[in-house]
């Protein structure tokens, strides 16, 4: 792809393939020998773990599939029956349910970390683009999939988030009815509508895997960004992947597979809501419909808006609003190490974040209503207001010479640059060195 | 990045303090007790089971269903552990619906250890008219579908009180302090004596409401003692994996010193 292939074939075989199908070449290149730079800290793990999750929310996904009845009558009692009378059944039900959150928790972080060290900036941005699309349809995915249990909180969750479609009606009277009934399948969330999520459910989480191919094919076009946000130079500034990165993405992804464990089997319905071990009941509205944790900051959006199509359009853009941040952007430096303005407004958005998802869980009224407004305008604002203008007027700090430097320091790099002459910044030049 | 974390700490409290006021129309607080099943290594005490099954069987069930749950169930590891005939006698015990036999006729026989637990009433609506308009809500996974799980069926079985003055109770309802709301269809159903204990433990509302907890737990999470054994072997091995994993990053990044060393020399 953009570096040369250093590609050896070993044997009169592997040449032969090669010519045909040079499958081969491409795990050499793309996983074994990628340059990659040497300075990536623990943040930029998540994305193999992420790879991980969604291999681990498949294969369990699948076999859960075998034992699940997608009926109105059967889905409930079916999903007890697999905590009880399938082998290993409450494993894999915990596992998929739990997953579906360390999933969440592993995207918010890449997400954060892209966003801290601009990694969506140029030449990046359409890895960005496709992992905010990943995302989208990572919450339409867990949304299906969390209305498959069929409790109260899966058919009210459905009934408020379908509902939503029905602001339309204030567009052009009777569309959002119409499309809602559409959706539904019915007049009401029923049978058909569980059917549907759940053809969907399994259909989605492999056109994810299709563009997780596309987001990690655009990521090994320019190479990964790096906390110091500046270009690889020389040989030195990069390793292979293999196998610095396979180790040290391992030992984070055994580091976090312990978090998920410790949850799987001492806490499995902490992040769940009791409400949904309830089952499904048309005729009696819960008390407090929340979603999921990993959706409630949307959920607080959504409801600090009084008007509901207005509402609704907030809930959208904010996801939507992701795909223009390489845009929005106006700084020259990527890494938010090097802006002593800009930290302040991107440490306050996570908070924010955080702070809108407490929201999100409590009756939105008096203060929880206030201080959601006040959220949900930093949110927008850190957007369309901090993003381009602190660019502007902002003065960054000196950025490190070098990829090396800003791993080992200054007078590491002063060493070498005193008995090597300087190299074009020129990446493929550097793997060439490297191997 | 330390004044940011202090921001991100203040920020998260300031909005916490300011609404923590607003927070006093919930449901009441629930006491916790101690339980033998707590996480990470507890275990389901057998005989408080057994205990629980009898308050269950002499009780509850005379209003509440448990139809995920099979007679069956009692006999096997990590339950009641109730030995085999003492579950075929359970089972035996209770008349059930079977057919439609050659004739076309439904019959009834004696339930059988992989029968469903009989339901005490045929339908919604017959649960409903029995019961003052109240359904009595299926119990096989109430400890888990209750906020606080055993330790709200707890409390709400020993919250029974003489309501405040002034508290308007409507007609047929009962107070009851861990309620939300306090107006419980439910009439207290346990008291001092009401079960017959046969291993020697004194029948007491206490016990009795702990027991029966404990059994509902074990009936909403069956597999509660598998899953933290499991767990336990899972841990150790990840735990061990880490450390590896620990150090073979470190050793293989040590390798990095050796080809800085090399381009400086």
């Amino acid at each position: 792809m953009a570096h040369p292939s250093t590609y050896k074939p070993g044997s009169r075989f592997e040449a032969w393939l090669d010519a045909r199908l040079p499958v081969a070449r491409v795990v050499h290149d793309q996983l074994l020998a990628f340059p990659t730079p040497r300075n990536l800290n623990y943040w930029w793990t998540f994305g193999g773990i992420l790879a991980f999750m969604l291999g681990v929310q498949i294969a369990t996904g699948i076999v859960l599939a075998m034992h699940y009845v997608p009926t109105a009558d059967g889905a409930f009692d079916s999903v007890e029956k697999i905590m009880r009378d399938v082998n290993w059944g409450w494993l894999l039900r915990y596992t998929h349910a739990v997953g579906a959150s360390m999933f969440f928790l592993a995207v918010y972080i890449h997400t954060f970390r892209g966003l801290y060290y601009g990694s969506y900036k140029a030449p990046r941005e359409v890895i960005w683009i496709l992992g905010v699309l990943i995302l989208l349809l990572m919450i339409a995915t867990a949304f299906m999939g969390y209305s498959l249990v069929w409790g109260q909180m899966s058919f009210w969750a459905v009934t408020v988030i379908t509902n939503l479609f029905s602001s339309l009606d204030m567009v052009i009277p009777e569309l959002g009815t119409t499309l809602v009934q559409w959706i539904w399948g019915g007049f009401s969330v029923g049978a058909p509508t569980l059917n549907r999520l759940y053809s969907l459910h399994y259909l989605l989480p492999f056109i994810i895997a299709g563009v997780v191919v596309l987001h990690i094919w655009a990521l090994h076009i320019p190479g990964n960004n790096n906390p110091a946000g500046i270009e690889v130079k020389t040989a030195r500034d990069v390793v292979p992947f293999h196998p610095y990165y396979t180790i040290k993405d391992g030992f984070a992804l055994v580091t976090f597979v312990l978090l998920f464990a410790a949850l799987v089997f001492y806490a499995p319905n902490l992040l769940g809501h009791p409400d949904n071990y309830i089952p499904a009941n048309p005729l009696q509205t819960p008390p407090h419909i929340v979603p999921e944790w990993y959706f409630l900051p949307f959920y607080a959006i959504l409801r600090a808006i009084p008007n509901k199509l207005l509402g609704v359009i907030a809930l959208f853009s904010s996801i939507a609003i992701l795909f223009f941040v390489p845009w929005l952007d106006t700084s020259k430096v990527r890494s938010t190490r090097y802006r002593p303005i800009y930290k302040w407004f991107f440490w306050a958005f996570v908070v924010t974040c955080i702070v809108l998802g407490y929201f999100g869980s409590q009756p939105p009224e008096g203060w929880y209503l206030v201080f959601g407004r006040i959220c949900t305008f930093y949110y927008f604002a850190f957007f369309l207001v901090a993003l381009p203008g602190v660019g502007l007027i902002e003065r960054p700090r000196a950025l490190p010479g070098s990829i090396t430097e800003s791993a080992l320091g200054p007078d590491a790099e002063r060493a070498v640059e005193a008995k090597t002459p300087p190299n074009p910044p020129a990446r493929a030049r550097a793997r060439e060195e490297v191997l | 990045m330390r004044s940011c974390l202090l921001a991100l700490i203040l920020a998260l409290i300031v909005p916490g303090v300011a609404l923590a006021q607003q927070n006093d129309n919930h449901a009441p607080e629930i006491a916790h007790q101690s339980w033998s099943f707590s996480p990470p290594f507890g275990t389901f005490d057998d005989a408080q089971l057994q205990r629980g099954f009898e308050v269950y069987r002499q009780v509850c069930s005379n209003c509440h269903s448990m139809r995920l749950l099979s007679y069956r169930n009692l006999g096997e590891p990590g339950g009641p552990e109730f030995p085999p005939k003492k579950v075929e006698e359970i089972a035996s015990q209770v008349q059930v619906t079977d057919g439609p036999n050659d004739k076309g006729e439904m019959f009834q026989r004696p339930a059988r250890p992989s029968d469903h637990f009989r339901s005490p009433f045929a339908n919604e609506q017959q649960a409903r008219n029995a019961n003052n308009g109240a359904l009595p809500p299926d119990l096989s996974v109430m400890a888990k579908a209750r906020e606080g799980g055993p330790d709200y069926i707890y409390a709400i079985l020993t919250g029974y009180t003489d309501p405040p003055q002034g508290f308007q109770l409507a007609p047929g309802m009962h107070y009851n302090k861990a309620f939300p709301g306090h107006q419980l269809a439910m009439p207290p159903p346990l008291s001092d004596g009401v079960v017959t204990y046969t291993d020697g433990t004194k029948p007491t509302l206490d016990n009795t409401a702990r027991d029966v907890a404990a059994y509902l737990m074990w009936a909403a999470e069956p597999k509660l003692e598998e899953r933290h054994k499991t767990g336990a072997r899972v841990m150790i091995y990840l735990i061990a994996f880490a450390v590896i994993m620990y150090l073979a990053k470190r050793a293989v990044w040590a390798r990095l010193q050796d080809r800085d060393a090399t381009h400086t020399a």
